[in-house]
This record gives structure tokens, sequence and C-alpha cells, in this order.
């Protein structure tokens, strides 16, 4: 796959820019739910709009802004955004006046900004790009979804760079009743042991990862998509594992060739044994990295995961933190992240240094 | 020019009909589907008509044989997506790689809002199966397991253009060889949370709306679901598919001048035009036809009529908006006026503009007024542009 990540910004419950999580020590917490650490947006979008905008929204367009400065430019040709859930606080707001009000008085702010294609709509519009503009909404494919149409793009010739990404925000009243789902744990967890221990539930995650994407290799280059794949409701661990190995091979690589496993294994003991039943008879032994201590559970998390490889290769570095078990094959070459989504949504990259 | 992937079956319902034939019917003998408000509860009922589909859950259930329980969202798009595929020969065979690419606005807002009152007054009740589908996505993955595709499940939310947005996904997915045939569209139910957000921004017409009226006063909120199947030459031969006609020109654009405005000039809906027309290696005259976005507000209509006017001018091909007769379906138009533009090739139609009356001042030309038969159309242009400066137009051509 001729796919390039030229430029990487992310907003999520670690710091992930400035002197973020690869400069400085890990500190754990204790929590049910992991919420974004925001930047100071008043350097990157107009104080006046920022007050309007909801966290999605903010971490969305911040996110945006880091990628393509990273990437050294300023209009990329098309925008892509995946996101399962959309605007939630703003769905919300309108939703509490609706009732609040029964159907009367209302004003139009949140309704507006309620749209599942706002963070796109308003990356482009503060930078008044007229370019394709598109927001998929397909669970935890979403950002799969969109990573797709950016090759689409970038093969048709009808791009030359891409801004794609994945952003999901939690709010009080979805993580109230996907806890009363069950998905989350009862008692606040140390993120340091969320998958040394793991129990029914895991903690709830957000956050933003964007990327510029182009089919050459440039200056700008920090890693390369090889190829990537999404499984929906595998029959077997045998059909994620078929899936692996014709990832690899069609690369031309072998199994060895892989130097580290990122998997989102996030505590939960009803899904993560998952993980090790694909991957262990195909890589035993090897060296498996994690994220979701870092990030928490949320749809298009495999993003998060996407900014990390595409981080471990720009900074030559593996923080300590995000190792689980094995050791690492230096140089570092290739790294397989898999993901799933309540067993649902099964998700597959294969990223190479440049 | 390329020679485009194959329509091979249709799907639709609307407040004109539950299915294709019906809704083309309705729109022949005059019979617009927006109306008072009858099936959603809300205190508008009797104040602001719309479209809406004329069945209740149990019934569009025992139509496509879906659980009536799901939301509304799911059961249309399960009724217009089955009669695509078995309008297209039904069942794909398992070799063949299939994709379910739909789109929608609200999800499982129809039961969402029904829960959330409940759960406002106390947040231990209020049954979770009713919130369990309100993701956008949900409603796409129950359908393909109706129809039995398991790969390549996509769903788009670009507001008012998503499902053309879908159907262009889908497009290009089989042009870059990697799927075979795609059913693909949208779907959008009535909800409460859409009809009062168009209802903040005052652009909901009391009265039946008048597209591409001088004196239009707004839109009508309708609900369905329209779908296309799609197929390359091939699939379409091994399957013994009947093609209908062939999309030839997609575009995708952003007008990036306000969140729910459109820009004077139109720019973002002339920028869609002329990218399709140039992917179909078309030239302006060669359009018979144009299904407009059309929404009937003061906004839409002037903004989408400046950019037809840069594009077309002098000479402009028929056109209306056929929201007058479905309402403004939202995230099902693209797809619901898809599978019009199909049927004016495949039949030779052109759809009256209903209530319109007196041509905008400003624009040299107006839209058709009487349901017209038997036409030579060899290509229509579908817009559909939305909140977020989404602008998308597809290009359907004869065979």
């Amino acid at each position: 796959m001729k796919l390039y990540i030229q430029g990487t910004g992310a907003v999520s419950p670690v710091q992930s820019y400035d002197a973020g999580l690869f400069e400085q020590d890990f500190s754990p917490k204790t929590v049910r739910r992991l919420v974004c650490e925001e930047p100071d947006y008043s350097s990157i979008i107009d104080v006046k709009l920022i007050r309007r905008m909801s966290k999605v929204i903010k971490i969305g367009v911040a996110a945006a802004n880091f990628a393509l400065k990273e990437a050294g430019i300023d209009m990329p040709d098309a925008i892509l955004t995946g996101t399962a859930y959309g605007c939630l606080e703003d769905t919300t707001l309108f939703l509490n006046r609706l009732i609040g009000n029964q159907e009367e008085m209302l004003t139009p702010t949140a309704f507006i900004q309620s749209t599942h294609n706002t963070v796109g709509g308003q990356i482009a519009l503060l930078m008044h790009n007229h370019g394709y503009n598109n927001t998929f909404v397909s669970r935890g494919f979403s950002f799969e979804m969109a990573m797709l149409d950016a090759h689409l793009l970038l093969q048709e010739g009808k791009a030359d760079t891409v801004l794609v990404g994945g952003v999901d925000e939690s709010t009080d009243v979805q993580f109230h009743l996907l806890e009363r789902m069950g998905l989350f744990r009862r008692n606040p967890v140390s993120t340091a042991a969320l998958i040394s221990d793991p129990q029914k539930g895991t903690i709830c995650g957000e956050g933003a990862a964007f990327f510029v994407m182009g089919k050459e290799k440039n200056a700008h280059s920090l890693a390369q998509v090889k190829a990537f794949s999404m499984i929906f409701q595998p029959e077997s661990s045998e059909e994620v594992r078929n899936q692996i190995r014709s990832l690899i091979s069609e690369q031309g690589l072998e199994v060895s060739d892989i130097d580290l496993l990122l998997i989102g294994k996030n505590g939960d003991r009803r899904s993560d044994p998952v993980y090790d039943d694909v991957l262990d008879p195909i890589f035993p032994g090897m060296a498996k990295g994690y994220f979701k201590h870092l990030s928490g559970e949320y749809p298009t998390a495999s993003s998060f995961a996407l900014w990390l490889a595409g981080n471990i290769f720009n900074k030559r570095k593996l923080p300590d933190c995000l190792l689980l078990e094995g050791k690492v094959n230096q140089p570092l070459r290739n790294i397989l992240i898999y993901n799933h989504s309540n067993q649902i949504h099964h998700t597959l990259y294969l990223i190479s240094a440049v | 020019m390329h020679s485009g992937i194959l329509v091979t079956g249709l799907g639709m319902i609307s407040g004109i009909g539950l299915n294709t034939a019906e809704s083309i019917a309705s729109i022949e003998s005059g019979k617009p589907g927006v109306q008072e408000i009858r099936y959603l509860k809300t205190r508008y009922r009797g104040i602001l008509p719309v479209s809406e589909v004329k069945l209740d859950n149990e019934a569009l259930a025992g139509i496509s044989g879906l659980d009536h329980r799901l939301t509304r969202t799911a059961l249309l798009s399960s009724v217009a997506a089955k009669e695509a595929l078995i309008h297209a020969g039904g069942n794909f065979p398992k070799h063949i790689r299939a994709g379910f690419f739909s789109a929608n606005t609200v999800g499982g807002m129809d039961k969402t809002e029904d829960f959330y009152p409940i759960y406002l007054e106390n947040q231990h009740s209020g049954h979770l199966n009713a919130v369990i589908h309100h993701e956008c996505g949900s409603a796409t993955e129950i359908v393909a397991g109706m129809l039995g595709i398991r790969h390549y499940i996509s769903t788009i939310s670009t507001a008012c253009s998503s499902s053309a947005n879908s159907i262009m996904f889908a497009a290009r997915m089989i042009r870059a060889g990697l799927l075979d045939v795609a059913i693909a569209g949208g779907v959008d139910a009535l909800t409460r949370f859409t009809l009062n957000g168009f209802n903040t921004l005052m652009i909901l017409d009391k009265e039946h709306c008048k597209p591409f009226d001088e004196n239009r006063n707004g839109l009508n909120l309708g609900e369905g679901a329209g779908y296309v199947v799609l197929a390359s030459e091939k699939a379409a031969k091994e399957l013994g598919m009947t093609p209908i006609c062939s999309i030839t020109g997609w575009n995708n654009a952003n007008d990036a001048y306000h969140q729910t405005a459109s820009s004077p000039n139109g720019e973002g809906s002339y920028l869609a035009m002329q990218g399709a027309l140039s992917l179909a290696d078309l030239q302006p005259a060669d359009i018979d036809y144009i299904n407009l976005h059309g929404t009937g507000t003061q906004n839409n209509d002037q903004s989408e009529g400046t950019a037809i006017e840069r594009i077309f001018q002098p000479v402009y091909p028929k056109m209306s908006s056929t929201k007058s007769f479905t309402g403004h379906t939202l995230g099902a138009s693209g797809g619901i006026e898809a599978v019009l533009s199909c049927m004016s090739i495949k039949e030779g139609l052109v759809y009256p503009n209903f209530n319109f009356s007196t041509r905008i001042q400003s624009f040299p030309f107006e839209p058709v007024t009487v349901f017209q038969k038997g036409q030579r159309i060899r290509n229509v242009l579908s817009n559909s542009f939305g909140f977020g400066g989404n602008c998308s137009s597809l290009i359907f051509s004869e065979l």
C-alpha cells in the first residue's frame, strides 16, 4: 500500500502534544473514565469560536491542526473524519432542552452542532477548504472507513495529501448509559494495573487523532501504513489469524519481521482473551504493547494506536509504559496493531519504518 | 471516460409510496406525501406538515421481516434495501464481494428520544434496549445482517448529502476493484429531535413547500430510504443482472462558508456539479434532467440556482425538485433521488416540481411543472447539499 503518514496530531487522556508521553514519565490515574488532557486552544482557534464549540469539535480541530503542522502543510486536498458517536454533548444538550421546554423556546446552536459531520465541516470552514469532505459513522470501523476513503482518494489521483482522523467524546450521559450496560468497571482502577488484573468491564475513554496521509514518501514521512484491514464479527480466531497472515505475506514479509504487536487489551476479562487467542499461535513469545490504559476504551481508539505507532517510529522511542510483555526487537521496523471493539469490529494495521 | 458502474436494482420508501412503483405513480397522479403529522408524537402535529411513511413500525417490520421493536431508521432502511436487492435478482452468492453502504443523520434517535424523558426523571429507569441502537452505524449493521452482507458495511453521515456520499463511495470501491457489487443509499426516520432542530432554524414551511419558487418559504421534512444496487460489468454479467443505467459521474466538495448556510455564489454546489461532469467526461449540454437538491428554503435554492446558472447558462436542462412530494428526507434524500434519477433514464420520465407557480426573479430558468413520459433522458444530474458545507453531485447515464 502506498500510504505514508506525513504528520500526526492527537488530543487524548495522556499528554499527547508538546512534551508529551514520549518525553515524560507515565503517571497512572485511578479512574473509571479517562478524559482528554486538553491543550490551550487559544493558539489554534479563534477565542470567540472556542466558547461555542463542544469538546469533540475542539479536540478534533486541535488534533487536525497538530497533524497539518507536523506535515508542513496548511491545505490538505481532502478531509475525512471517523466518529462513531458524533457530537454527543450538543445532542444531549438539545435533547435536554427539547424535553425540558416541551418542544418550545429552543435555540438552534446545539442542534446545528449536533450533526455528525460537524468536526469535519468545522475543520474545512476554519481553513476555507473546498476539497472532498466525508464523515464515516461506522461504529468500531469509523476511523478505518475514513482511512479506506483516504487510500482510495490517493490511488485515484484525486488528492496528494489527505487529512484523516478518528474522534469520539465521552459525556456524562453516555458514560452512565454504557455503565448500565455493564461496559465499565464498578470501582476506580489504577491505569497501571488495568491489564494485569483483568476483571469485568473496562474504563471509558475518548480522544482525537488525526493524520496527514500521502502516497509518496517525503521529508515529512514518519511511517508507512503498509496495509490495514477490517473484520466484522469474525466467525473464529482462525479467521482473524488468516487475515493477519495474508496481510503480512502480501507485503512480502514474514511473521518474524514483526517486531511489536500493539494490541487493544482494555482490562475486560470477557474480551481480552481474544487477543492472546488470536495472536499467540502466530507470534509465540512476541513483544506486546498496549494503549487502552492511556486512551480508555472508545470506538475510534484504533486511531490513537496508529498515532502511537507513528510516533514510535518518528521519535525512535518506545515509552516503557506501552510495553506489556516480551522484549522488542531493535531496531523497530514493523508494528502490527490489532484492536477489537466489543469483539464485533476487529481492525489490523501493519505499520513500518520509512 | 470510464464506462461507469452499472445500476442493477432500485428500492425506495417514502411518504409517497412503499416502493418505487408506488412512488412514481404518486408523482404521476400529483399526490404529495406531505400531510398533517400522523405518527410522530410531537406538539407540532396539526401545525407543521411533514411527509411521513404512512405505516407504523409494526407494519414496516411486516414488510421486511425485521423485529418491530428495532428503530424506525432500521425498519425503513430494511424495506427499501430489500426491494433493491430483489429487483437486482436476489441474494448475492457467497463468492461475490458485496458491500452495504448506508447513511443516515439520526441513527436510533427515534427510540432514544422516547427513552430519554424517562431516564431524565430517574437515571436507573428506562429500557436500555431503546438506546442500544442509537449509533448511526447500528441500523446499517442490522440491515446488512438481514441482507446477508458481512464485509464492507459502511455508514456515512454528512447531513443532507449523506446518501449521495454513500453511493459515491460504493461506486469508487467497485471501480477500484475492491468490491463486485454494493447496495448503496441511505435512510432517515422523522424524529422530534430533527423536527425541532429545523424549527429553531426557522426554515420549516407551515404550508406545503414550494422549491425554486420566488415565494418559497422553507422546507417540509420527510422520512424514508432509498438504495441502488451497483455492480461491476463482470459481476452483473456473471449474476445475470439486467442493468438499468450506470453511474458515470460523482463529486464531493465543501462550500466552507457556514455551518448551516450555503454561500451566495454556491461555490460548493458549483464544484460538486462541475467535478461530476468532468469525471463523467460530459458537457453541461449532455445533461437532460437535473434532480435538484431544491429544499425550498430561500438560502438553498438561491445558492443552488446560482451555481446552476454558472455552469449551464445559456441553455438549461429540464430540472425539478421532488422534495415537494417526498419532503426533505435528509440522510435519505440522495438515495431516494438517485432511485428517481435512474427511473427517469429507464422510463424517460421528468418529474414535476409540485406547488411551483412563480419563477425566481433573478434566474432565467424555472423547474418543470408537468409530469413527462417517453422522453429520451441520456444523463441525469442529482444534487445533494447539506450542513457542514457538504455538497455532492451524482450523474446517472443511459447505457
